[in-house]
This record gives structure tokens, C-alpha cells and sequence, in this order.
């Protein structure tokens, strides 16, 4: 009875939501028309409960409750605030595309001399001219209740296409702002598009001013990635300690395509990344590694997928959690061979270290191998920070913080050395270290 | 002052009492050897001085410079001067040996209010010192004892020993695990580090190790104290004849 009237409640909320924000949300016609099947599609389903297989461990009708009303179109100060927060996080020789409360920031932005062969336009501006195909704008299978809530809901974003050839010199980096002065949710979809034989390199930062009030965001990204082409992408989330994000990336690879991808989550309140990675020609690569940075009461969940449906493609998974205090891991891998897909070569290995006795890692890997010539393997494990090794850096001097921090990091280094750049992995080293400082 | 105190400790693990109210006073220059059969709780008070969690001390006390070491944490005594170099030192994959050896250093002279190395000070000295124990640069650049020898391990601890420049090493059975090759560079390594200000304790089950490195003092440990205590011929008169003797006199 209860549930009902909570998943009434909440439809309710978000239906006054949508009639408000109305003119709000870019596109007419068919675009109307598929938000409002997504918005029909959220309503039914209500916000994901521990009842729905995917969502078991991370209960949003507990831990986030409600959707927040879409944020105001960022004013001045708004805008200012987001500056300010951004300064830390700026990196050195990237073009770097910002949104503000879910809202592309111009000013903020670096969208002048694109090169050759890199097209960049805002969602919104995109949904306005109704000339993208509606089969890349609504590619997220909206059979997920959260998904079809970004679809209903989405209102901006960057849609960027690389040409067949080219390389971009510079990688792009998307940065996401809460500028946090009142309570609101944001929702976003960005689409990348790379060519036949085209290279580019995608950093998304999550961030918030100072002092933000909570947020949610909720973000959608969805990667093409043509023959012989190859994306390495870095996520970085490390939104305020009030905050939700609920993010989504639909991603499919052509032939001979190469997808090096690497997410840390260090930051928000509640967190959930779902990301879906189909093979879609063969002789392809994945390599799919995340870090999981949790204290406090600090909730995060990485749920993978990836489906192997043609032959000769590889994928590596590597995971680690580290959790203190009442914090809670969790990471979903799910791989699947399907009938066709020979020699697939697939394999998954998840670690959480648990640095209190409260702290709680949830770790569940799924194979389902249709196909009979294959090498799958996974492996998951938790522990504590060994008892051996800590007593030897103390005996050299460390005191505990310090050795932690220096195991913490040799833990999670196994899978930050998977970044292939040099660059992106020493910004992943910083993310780490800003979390190791602040909680010493 | 003597440089260690050790008076009637007592030291439990996990309601068995080990040590039973041992006593030992080390004065700085000295060289002493611990000698004694498995099981007499050598390993036992060299974990105790270091400060390794799992002991309790029921009775008796150990001063360090006239200072209370049971009351500091194991960090705070490395930084004060006492050093162990680990019977089995631990591998820790995934922490560069260089990255280690300058976060320990500089841990230890912060604690000390003394400034940090300089990179090329400290790479200078880990570089002269690796060379002088025929520690090749890539070990330096592997994980911390990942795939090391035995041999190479020890050397491993004698060059922390020697950038640390502790005022008391405890040498838990460096011998063990190593062939006389390999024990012969580890104690020319220690003999090289013997000075009027450092005081070494070496705890060993076989004299074999008390010909490289020749003690000043020798203790005999049976059952938890020590029983006998003479110059560096006594230890060739175990040899000889056992320490059979003294778990009858213990």
C-alpha cells in the first residue's frame, strides 16, 4: 500500500514538473511525442526499488525519495559561482565544453577554431532544429525507468561528431556544474559520434560550487564509434557530498573500434553509472575500469554490461571499491556471448577494500556464454587493508593515515594504470589523492 | 644512559604468556646477539620493541633513550631511532620502492621537525647506497620486495637501515632463508653501519651469522628470559654443545 502511494506521489510530483517546465524542453513534434512515450514509460514503472532486478542494491525510492523540479536556466551569479568551482578542475590544453545546472555555459566554454573534422552543437539547439535523427537522439532503451526519465526530461547537452579520418588533437572535456542555489534536478544527454577511423579522447567531470544545496543530475551519454576508430574516455565524479547522479552511457562499437574507458566516482551522496557496451563488428576492444572512493554514508553503483554479440572482440574489466565508514559499494558486471559471437575473449575481476567494520561492498559479477569457443573469466573479492602490510610502513615511519594512503593507493593504481594516457591517468591519480586528503 | 632498557618484561599473546619478566640493557656502540631455540620469544621482543599490534605487556617496561617506548606508536619509535629489519619482510605490490623509501624517510625526519630531502639528495644517497649492497636500480623501480630473492629482501632492509640511519637496529634472524653468499653481503651491509652511536641487537637461532657480524655481548634465551649472558665465545660454546643446558636451567 505503501509503495503504491509512494509511486503515486512521485508520479504526481513529476507530472506538475513536466507541465511546468513545458516550453522549457527543446523539441516539437515527433521529439514531443517520444518524451512523452519516456515520461509514460518513468510513470509506469516509478522510480527503480530493490524489487527490479538491476536496481536491487541501490533502492531509489529509499535513498533518493523524489525527482527534484528542473533547474532554473542559470542566471549571472549562477554562472559566476560555476566559475569559481570550475578553476580547480580546469586542465591544461583540452577544449573544454561546460553545463551549467544542465544548461550549455557559452562563456565557460571553448567552442571557437574547431579543427577539421569536429562538429560541436548543443542538445538544445539540435532538438530545435529537429534535423538529428531520432533514432541517435532516443538510441537509450527506455525499458529502464531512469533512462526514459532522462529521455522524457532532457534538456541540454553537447552532440559532437568527429569526421571518417580524423584525430582530434585536443581531447574534449565536458565538464557538468551544480551551481547549487536551490534545491533542483538537471537532466542532460550528450552524443558522440566518431567516424570510420577517427581518434578522440572525452573527459566528463561532475562538479558543484561551493556551498551547493542538493542537486540531482541526471545524465545520459551515448557513443558511437565507427571501424577502426578509437575513443579513450575518463568520468570523473566529484559532485558535493549532497548531491545525486544518476548517469547512463549507451555505447556501440564497429569493427576493428577500440573503447578505453576509466570512471571514478569520489563524490555525491547517491550515485549510480550504467553503462551498456555493445560489440557491434568484429575484432573490437573494451577495456572498462572504474574506482569506487567512499566514506561517510556515501552510496555508489557501477553497473556494467557488455554484450558480446559478434566474434573476435576482447573486453577487460577491472574494478576496485575502497569503502570507510558507513559507505556503500556496489558494481554489476554483466557479460554476455552472444550465439554468434566466437572467440570472444572476456574478462571481469572486481576488489573492494573495506576500511571499517560498517562499510559494505556488494559485488556481482554475471556471465551468460552462449557460444562455445570462447575465454570468459571473472573473479571478485573483498578484504581489509592487510594487517602485515601496515605494521611494516609503520615500523618505517608512516603513521596510520599515511600507510593507509599509500596501500589505498597501490589498490587502486591496478586499475587507474589501465588509462592509456599519461595525462588522463595522472588526473585520475589527483581525483584519488583529493580523496585520500580529505580524509586525513 | 643505556640506549635500550628492557626491565622484567612481561608479554602475553592471546592469554599465553611468552616473555616472563626478561631484562636486557643495550648501551649505544654495542653489538649484542640474542641467542636461543625456537619458541624461547626471540622474535617475540623484537616485535614488542617495534611496536607490532597483537602483544600485550602485562608487566615491566622498556626505555628508549630514558623514554617510555611502550607508550608510542609504531611510527613515532621508528622516528625516534629504532629500527627493524623483518625476519620475513613483506612484498607490497603496487608501492615503487623508491616512492616508499622517500615517503618513510621524509615521514620520519617530519615527525623529527627536521626538513625534507631534496629529490636529488635523496636519489644520490639511495643510489650510493643500493651500489655499495649490489642492489641493481631496477629493483628500485619494482614494487617493494615484489619478486625479490630472499637475499635480495634483506639487502632491501639493510639499505633502509642505512638511510635511516636508526641510533638501534634489531636484526630478526636476517640469517634465515639466506645462503652464505647472500648472508655475506647482508653483513658486510650491517658491519658497515657499526658505529660508537648505534647499538645493534641481532637475533639469530644459529652462531653461523655471529661470524660476519661479531657481537660484543651475547644473551642465551630460554623460555622466555634470558639465562645467560657472556662475551662473543659464548655463543661458540652453544654451538658445541646445544641449548639443551639451558632449557634445564630456564
Amino acid at each position: 500500500m505503501n509503495l503504491v502511494l509512494a509511486k503515486n506521489e512521485t508520479g504526481r510530483a513529476l507530472s506538475d514538473l513536466l507541465a511546468v517546465a513545458g516550453d522549457r524542453l527543446p523539441g516539437a513534434g515527433a521529439i514531443a511525442d517520444a518524451r512523452r512515450q519516456a515520461f509514460d514509460a518513468y510513470q509506469r514503472a516509478g522510480l527503480p526499488n530493490r524489487r527490479v532486478e538491476d536496481w536491487k542494491y541501490t533502492d531509489l525510492r529509499v535513498l533518493m525519495r523524489d525527482v527534484l523540479p528542473l533547474a532554473a536556466t542559470p542566471d549571472a551569479a549562477a554562472l559566476t559561482r560555476a566559475g569559481r568551482a570550475l578553476k580547480p578542475h580546469a586542465i591544461e590544453g583540452v577544449r573544454r565544453l561546460v553545463l551549467v545546472d544542465g544548461a550549455f555555459a557559452p562563456d565557460l566554454s571553448d567552442v571557437a577554431g574547431l579543427e577539421k573534422g569536429l562538429g560541436i552543437r548543443t542538445l538544445r539547439k539540435t532538438m530545435e532544429a529537429g534535423d538529428a535523427p531520432q533514432a541517435q537522439l532516443f538510441a537509450p532503451d527506455t525499458s529502464d525507468a531512469m533512462v526514459a526519465l532522462n529521455s522524457a526530461m532532457m534538456t541540454d547537452g553537447l552532440v559532437i561528431e568527429v569526421a571518417d579520418g580524423t584525430v582530434l588533437s585536443q581531447p574534449i572535456h565536458i565538464v557538468h556544474i551544480a551551481s547549487g542555489a536551490v534545491p533542483a534536478a538537471m537532466f542532460t544527454r550528450s552524443l558522440l559520434r566518431l567516424g570510420k577511423s577517427a581518434g578522440a579522447t572525452l573527459v566528463e567531470s561532475y562538479i558543484a560550487a561551493e556551498g551547493a544545496k542538493t542537486y540531482q543530475v541526471h545524465d545520459s551519454l551515448v557513443v558511437s564509434i565507427g571501424d577502426n576508430a578509437r575513443l579513450d574516455h575518463v568520468r570523473l565524479v566529484e559532485d558535493s557530498r549532497e548531491a545525486f547522479n544518476i548517469s547512463s552511457a549507451v555505447v556501440s562499437l564497429g569493427a576493428h573500434a577500440h573503447f578505453n574507458t576509466f570512471g571514478m566516482t569520489s563524490g555525491a551522496s547517491v550515485s549510480r553509472y550504467q553503462a551498456v557496451i555493445a560489440f557491434a563488428g568484429e575484432g573490437s576492444q573494451v577495456e572498462t575500469n572504474g574506482v569506487n572512493l567512499l566514506n561517510g554514508r556515501q552510496h555508489a553503483d557501477t553497473t556494467l554490461f557488455l554484450d558480446h554479440a559478434v566474434p573476435n572482440c576482447a573486453s577487460r574489466e577491472i574494478f576496485r571499491a575502497v569503502i570507510d565508514d558507513r559507505g556503500h559499494s556496489v558494481f554489476q558486471g554483466r557479460i554476455i556471448v552472444r550465439p554468434k559471437a566466437q572467440k570472444t575473449d572476456a574478462k571481469m575481476m572486481t576488489r573492494a577494500l573495506l576500511l571499517s567494520d560498517e562499510a559494505e561492498a556488494d559485488n556481482k559479477p554475471e556471465l551468460e556464454i552462449f557460444a562455445d569457443d570462447v575465454t570468459c573469466g571473472h573473479g571478485a573479492t573483498t578484504g581489509a587493508l592487510d594487517e602485515g602490510l601496515l605494521f611494516y610502513l609503520r615500523a618505517r615511519g608512516l603513521s596510520e593515515k599515511e600507510a593507509q594512503a599509500l596501500l589505498i593507493q597501490a589498490f587502486v593504481g591496478e586499475a587507474i594504470e589501465q588509462i592509456a594516457s599519461d595525462s588522463l591517468r595522472e588526473l585520475a591519480i589527483s581525483a584519488a589523492e583529493r580523496w585520500l586528503a580529505a580524509r586525513s | 644512559m643505556a640506549l635500550l632498557e628492557v626491565k622484567n618484561l612481561q608479554v602475553r599473546v592471546e592469554e599465553r604468556e611468552i616473555l616472563h619478566g626478561l631484562s636486557l640493557t643495550v648501551n649505544k656502540g654495542e653489538v649484542h646477539a640474542i641467542m636461543g631455540p625456537n619458541g624461547s620469544g626471540k622474535s617475540t621482543l623484537s616485535h614488542v620493541i617495534a611496536g607490532k599490534p597483537g602483544y600485550e605487556v602485562t608487566g615491566g617496561e622498556i626505555l628508549f633513550k630514558g623514554e617510555n617506548l611502550l607508550e608510542m606508536s609504531p611510527d613515532q619509535r621508528s622516528s625516534k631511532g629504532v629500527f627493524l629489519a623483518f625476519q620475513y619482510p613483506v612484498e607490497i605490490p603496487g608501492v615503487a620502492t623508491m616512492t616508499f623509501l622517500r615517503t618513510a624517510l621524509n615521514a620520519q625526519r617530519k615527525a623529527r621537525g627536521e626538513s625534507e630531502f631534496s629529490t636529488p639528495d635523496f636519489l644520490k644517497k639511495v643510489r650510493e647506497v643500493a651500489a655499495r649492497l649490489n642492489i641493481p636500480q631496477d629493483m628500485l623501480r619494482r614494487g617493494v620486495n615484489v619478486g625479490f630473492s630472499g637475499g635480495e629482501k634483506k639487502r632491501n632492509e639493510v639499505l633502509q637501515m642505512a638511510l635511516f640511519e636508526p641510533s638501534l637496529c634489531i636484526l630478526d634472524e636476517m640469517d634465515s632463508g639466506l645462503d652464505i653468499d647472500a648472508l655475506r653481503v647482508a653483513a658486510d651491509g650491517v658491519n658497515a653501519l657499526r658505529s660508537p652511536e648505534r647499538a645493534m641487537v641481532v637475533i639469530t637461532h644459529y652462531q653461523r651469522l655471529l661470524n660476519y657480524i661479531v657481537p660484543d655481548v651475547v644473551h642465551v634465551m630460554s623460555k622466555g628470559r634470558v639465562v645467560k649472558s657472556g662475551g662473543k665465545e659464548l655463543a661458540l660454546e652453544l654451538e658445541a654443545s646445544g641449548y639443551a643446558q639451558f632449557e634445564d636451567a630456564a
